[in-house]
């Protein structure tokens, strides 16, 4: 497949991996890799196993379903129950566990709730469907935000009525800045996201590197994308250099993308603070619809609970979302916590760390070397 | 993972304890947690195992399966049912008629049966055009036909407008077995080749296609047919093990099935199973796996080692298997488990299918 076997390259791999080797060797390293759509890569292609043995990646927060915290989850259901609702959202927030069971279960009992792969689909929807209300459940960062803002400019421009959004939005740079203050955690560098960085550019993540002394370079998900990406941070620790850099060039523009980021200004606002599903509430780390917008804004068409509830207790996707643990070194990893039946949000999304290492990465990398290469 | 995390602890587990005492939770006897049927049960993957075992094996006490054989009068046959309703009806390279027809004797055919005969059943919405009814009914005419099977009786039943989505097909195949216990889990040894007929996803894909949701045009068809022949000229040529067609939940599926019913691993190279470009294409766009994506025209096979080389030349040689591959072998260890080795240099798990991503495709 053009444009993207060339990215998966075995052999251009080993080569990487052998300049990761021989430029990486003599210590340990840790990199964090923000986005969840990496961890998916990282696992799905096994790049562990290509990696040397000296170099850990550490999963980050930057998968925008497993950061959303169960009360959310709940008012969406709410809204689904509602009678006369059609309830849209993204394929992976369905199995998202609430404290009643999520929205696939709300779907069995006989809420309408139907599964869109883009926010237009809800809006033509609700155009369809003049007689019910149309609710679409926004998640996601930066990446997502401006087709829900294009989505809301367009319900207003047309003046559909019966659609409104519950809006989730969240952003990448708050949660980062948290990880860096958090004091258990030791990491040599960021691999940044990056379809976030296609809509903010690549300024935002300097204070990583000046004020922490971090390394940050922005990657694809392809992954050979990820390999360049852990030898550009190496390289740049070997010789003393501590910068924002752009693995991503053939997407990402280093200023981002202005008219993007123009409308998700036009149509949202900062909230003061919002809860994130184990990293707790962090300020301005997240999306409001604008007062020009209220009208479609779900939180004041619909009563819901808002109830702030505690994820389970055994559930330890904050330390997971931090990257302090280990998929595997959950106590409910595995044994209580499945992909099919998940207590965290970290096991439900495919770009969460643990439901990635689950499906994917679940065996012993010790012996399967030996049982597949032979 | 690197050399210092295998050595690390959680309390006085290690990372290899942590993991075999998942495997030991996930052999348990699966439990419904369910209040209600989700989408998921029918997808093929986890759940419908779940429900298939927690639910219908003790109630009714066998071993199941797609078919099954029993002896009347020292001659063995192989009875299978099996219900279509797939939407759309219509779909490129065919239609619910051929897919049920295609789907009965594919039952038969896998478990070494040669179809005889075929009923079925059609539950019909009121406001059906009777064009419709007319389309579908000759197509599965036309499919019996051509793979020389009878179809010997039927039901019709009409459901109000609105209590049904326009027409559901059931069938029931009845087969001859020539060869009781030639092929089966118990027959399935380490070191066994496994081979796939053709590329992989091809049905599924046509069909997510076909229903415009995606706004994606391609010319892909689904790879719906019967396999008898196939999976004739498959036994003739060498020691066969097991077949199986590898519809919903996809070859994934299938080899989940293998490694836990014979207690084995299932080593694949990804490299060598056999996906059209659209498929691929659109799966990555979809961001699901080609192995995951229903076939109806396809099987796996497991076959003696030694015979491999002369099943798949047979497999080639049968229009319905040129592009027959082998794409990997059975391992003794870690067993219960599908693994691959990645075309990017590294491995992973090969999970069964969770829940339910996929629109109704069979």
């Amino acid at each position: 497949m053009k444009f993207v076997d060339e990215f998966r390259d075995q052999h251009v791999a080993a080569r990487l991996a052998r300049l990761i080797g021989e430029e990486s060797a003599g210590r340990d390293w840790k990199i964090m890799e923000v986005c969840g759509g990496h961890t998916h890569t990282i696992y799905k292609f096994g790049i562990e196993d290509v990696l040397p043995a000296n170099v850990e990646l550490v999963h980050g927060p930057g998968c925008p379903v497993c950061v959303i915290p169960m009360g959310r989850v709940d008012d969406g259901i709410a809204m689904a129950r509602t009678p006369g609702v059609i309830f849209t959202c993204f394929g992976d927030m369905m199995r998202v566990p609430g404290s009643q069971g999520s929205l696939l279960d709300a779907k069995a009992l006989g809420a309408d709730v139907r599964m869109v792969y883009s926010p237009l689909d809800a809006l033509k929807i609700a155009r369809d469907n003049p007689s019910r209300e149309v609710v679409f459940y926004a998640i996601g960062f930066e990446t997502t935000a401006p087709s829900t803002a294009l989505t809301l400019l367009r319900a207003a421009q047309e003046d559909v009525p019966n659609f409104s959004v519950f809006c989730n939005h969240v952003t990448i740079v708050p949660p980062m800045k948290a990880i860096l203050d958090s004091p258990d955690l030791r990491l040599d560098g960021f691999l940044g996201p990056g379809h976030v960085s296609t809509v903010v550019g690549i300024r935002p993540y300097e204070f990583v590197a000046r004020r922490y002394g971090k390394p940050v370079v922005v990657v694809g998900f392809e992954p050979l994308d990820i390999l360049q990406g852990v030898h550009m941070i190496v390289r740049q620790v070997r010789e003393g250099r501590c910068e924002v850099e752009n693995q991503y060039r053939r997407i990402v523009r280093d200023d981002g993308n202005p008219r993007a980021l123009e409308v998700v200004g036009r149509v949202f606002r900062l909230r003061p603070h919002f809860e994130w599903r184990g990293l707790g509430f962090i300020s301005l780390s997240a999306l409001a619809i604008r007062e020009e917008f209220a009208r479609f804004d779900a939180e004041l068409r619909f009563e819901v609970p808002g109830v702030r509830v505690a994820d389970p207790k055994a559930c330890q996707c904050g330390e997971v979302l931090k990257g302090v643990l280990k998929p595997w070194e959950c106590k409910v990893f595995g044994t209580a916590c499945t992909p099919e039946t998940p207590i965290g949000t970290c096991m439900v999304s495919s770009e969460g760390a643990c439901a990635a290492y689950y499906n994917y990465g679940r065996f012993s990398r010790a012996s399967s070397r030996l049982q597949v290469l032979q | 993972m690197s050399a210092a995390s295998d050595a690390s602890r959680i309390g006085k587990w290690s990372e290899q304890e942590v993991l075999e005492r998942i495997e030991a939770v996930r052999r348990r006897a699966p439990r419904i947690r369910e209040q209600a049927i989700t989408m998921a049960h029918g997808a093929g993957g986890r759940a419908t195992h779940t429900l298939v075992e927690a639910l219908f094996q003790p109630a009714f006490g066998n071993p199941s399966g797609d078919q099954a054989p029993f002896e009347v009068g020292g001659t063995t046959l192989a009875v299978t049912t099996d219900s279509y309703v797939v939407s759309p009806l219509f779909f490129p390279g065919g239609d619910i008629g051929e897919l049920a027809v295609n789907g009965t004797i594919n039952d038969l055919a896998v478990g070494g049966a040669e179809p005889i005969c075929i009923t079925a059943g059609f539950i019909l919405e009121e406001g059906l055009e009777l064009d419709v009814l007319r389309r579908v009914v000759e197509s599965m005419a036309r499919a019996a036909g051509a793979a020389g099977v009878r179809l010997l009786a039927g039901d019709t039943k009409v459901v109000p407008r609105g209590k049904g989505d326009g027409l559901f097909v059931n069938t029931t195949g009845v087969g001859l077995v020539r060869e009781p216990a030639r092929l089966g889990a118990a027959r399935v040894s380490v070191g066994d080749a496994v081979l796939v007929s053709g590329t992989i996803g091809d049905h599924g894909t046509a069909i997510m296609l076909a229903r415009g949701d995606l706004d994606i045009e391609s010319d892909l068809e689904s790879d719906t047919a019967a396999l008898h022949g196939l999976c004739a000229a498959m036994l003739a040529a060498g020691d066969v093990h097991l077949m199986r067609d590898a519809t919903r939940g996809g070859v994934a599926t299938v080899l989940n099935e293998v490694a836990r019913e014979a207690e084995v691993a299932v080593a694949i190279r990804e490299e060598a199973v056999p996906v059209r470009d659209e498929v691929r294409g659109a799966a990555e766009i979809l961001g699901i796996d080609p192995l995951y994506v229903a076939n109806e025209g396809k099987l796996v096979a497991v076959v003696a080692a030694g015979d491999a080389g002369a099943v798949l030349a047979a497999m080639r040689a049968h229009p319905l298997g040129e592009r027959a591959s082998q794409i990997g072998e059975l391992r003794a260890e870690p067993p219960g488990m599908v693994f691959m080795h990645t075309a990017f240099g590294g491995s992973r798990v090969v999970d069964m299918l969770i829940g339910d991503p996929l629109p109704r495709i069979c």
